[in-house]
């Protein structure tokens, strides 16, 4: 079992996970949703049974949502309002042929 | 803004296909495959319809009791993800079970209850729902009443061991659809294997406690183990036929996936016998115990209450 070390008692609740699930036409992975388990087989498992029950997927990621480092909520602006008016970051001004997949 | 975002486009979207009028949804999955798409319905020569019918409402009942059963434990698993993992293993049973009773009934439409002019019931509807105790033919180890999380994993270690054997060998036979099935479940029951074997292992190496449970279950479902391998005088015509499999067949290969388990759970084989039958006769000549009479009681009186409902 993958606890904390002050966290060893059978009843302390499993560890949180994030879910990505390929599709069969996707070509990344895709957030899903989170679950928990013991450990990371397990968690894989689960992520089978709740996420993909229905077909959707051909590959799955799970990663312990506590590894994951996020940016706050606090600093949205300093991070991302700068990008907001600078339209000549896209590539629009070039005519992208119909045939091109993946854009 | 980018052209290709301005069209609403779903990070879901690699994860769905179009089927008609739910495109689209994630939610609805994609792309479900007939399990008998393309299979030869008709019946192999030189196999008696009879018999097959018999094996075919064996395999059958097996499954549609023990889907029962795990149906059961929905919402009481000791997590949500368990709880959904025991429901998809129920499901698939009933889906091998529908299949086979349907199979059943093509083989030989006597065994089919007959229910009242006008009902929309089909044939494998009215297998399941409208045939007394004493006509199912499962084994008895499907149908005994629960006992805790560890009685779950440990009877469905030794289904669906005993059931994975005899699937694989199943593909290889004569009935097309027979061999469909076994090809198809094979793939499904090789989940519930591992997914029932992962957990005997986890609860015998777990907490003192655990290791108990663990020890009490495999006590009192051991010996209903060995049915499972009876050889039965249908599943020997229809082995000599080929087109069925003679469970006595699968025991060594059985016998030794068991051991492996134990032994990475460090547990022993309980020592007590088997459980007989009553004057010889077991699950498969229909002589149950008494669970299977108040299992079905719950799992029929809908169905029973409304024989000519459409569901």
């Amino acid at each position: 079992m993958t606890t904390t070390p002050n966290d060893t008692s059978p009843r302390a609740e499993w560890p949180l996970y994030e879910v990505f699930v390929r599709g069969k036409r996707g070509l990344n992975h895709v957030h899903v949703g989170s679950l928990h388990a013991a450990d990371d087989t397990m968690a894989l498992h689960h992520a089978r049974d709740v996420y993909t029950r229905r077909n959707e997927g051909v590959s799955i990621w799970v990663v312990r949502a506590d590894a994951i480092t996020a940016s706050s909520p606090d600093e949205k602006d300093p991070l991302f309002a700068p990008s907001g008016d600078k339209v000549y970051r896209h590539p629009t001004f070039y005519d992208v042929p119909a045939d091109v997949p993946h854009m | 803004m980018n052209q290709h975002t301005s069209q609403h486009e779903s990070v879901y979207d690699g994860l769905v296909e179009d089927h008609g009028d739910v495109s689209g949804q994630w939610a609805f999955g994609t792309s479900f495959e007939d399990p008998l798409a393309g299979v030869d319905t008709t019946m192999p020569e030189g196999v008696d319809g009879a018999d097959l019918a018999a094996y075919c409402l064996g395999l059958g009942d097996d499954a549609l009791v023990l889907s029962h059963r795990l149906s059961q434990w929905c919402s009481r698993a000791p997590d949500l993800e368990d709880d959904i993992a025991i429901a998809n293993i129920a499901l698939d049973l009933l889906g091998q079970a529908r299949l086979l009773l349907a199979r059943a009934a093509a083989a030989d439409p006597a065994v089919v209850p007959v229910l009242p002019e006008g009902s929309p019931a089909p044939d494998e509807d009215r297998l399941a729902f409208f045939r007394e105790a004493g006509e199912l033919r499962c084994t008895r180890l499907v149908e005994l009443e629960h006992g805790d999380f560890a009685h779950l994993v440990v009877r469905l270690l030794l289904f669906s061991t005993a059931r994975l054997a005899l699937l694989h060998r199943l593909a290889g036979t004569r009935d097309p659809v027979l061999a469909a099935i076994g090809a198809k479940g094979a793939t499904e029951v090789t989940y519930h294997r591992d997914y029932a074997a992962r957990w005997v292992v986890t609860l015998a190496r777990g907490t003192e406690e655990s290791r108990r449970r663990l020890l009490a279950a495999l006590d009192e479902l051991a010996p209903w183990h060995p049915e499972q391998l009876d050889t039965h005088p249908v599943a020997t015509r229809l082995a000599e036929s080929g087109a069925g499999v003679d469970p006595a067949a699968t025991a060594e290969e059985v016998e030794g996936v068991l051991a492996q388990v134990l032994e990475e759970a460090r547990c022993p084989w309980p020592e007590a016998p088997r459980r007989g039958g009553v004057r010889g006769r077991t699950g498969r000549d229909g002589m149950h115990t008494e669970a299977l009479g108040r299992l079905l009681a719950e799992m029929q009186v809908v169905a029973r209450a409304h024989p000519l409902g459409r569901w």
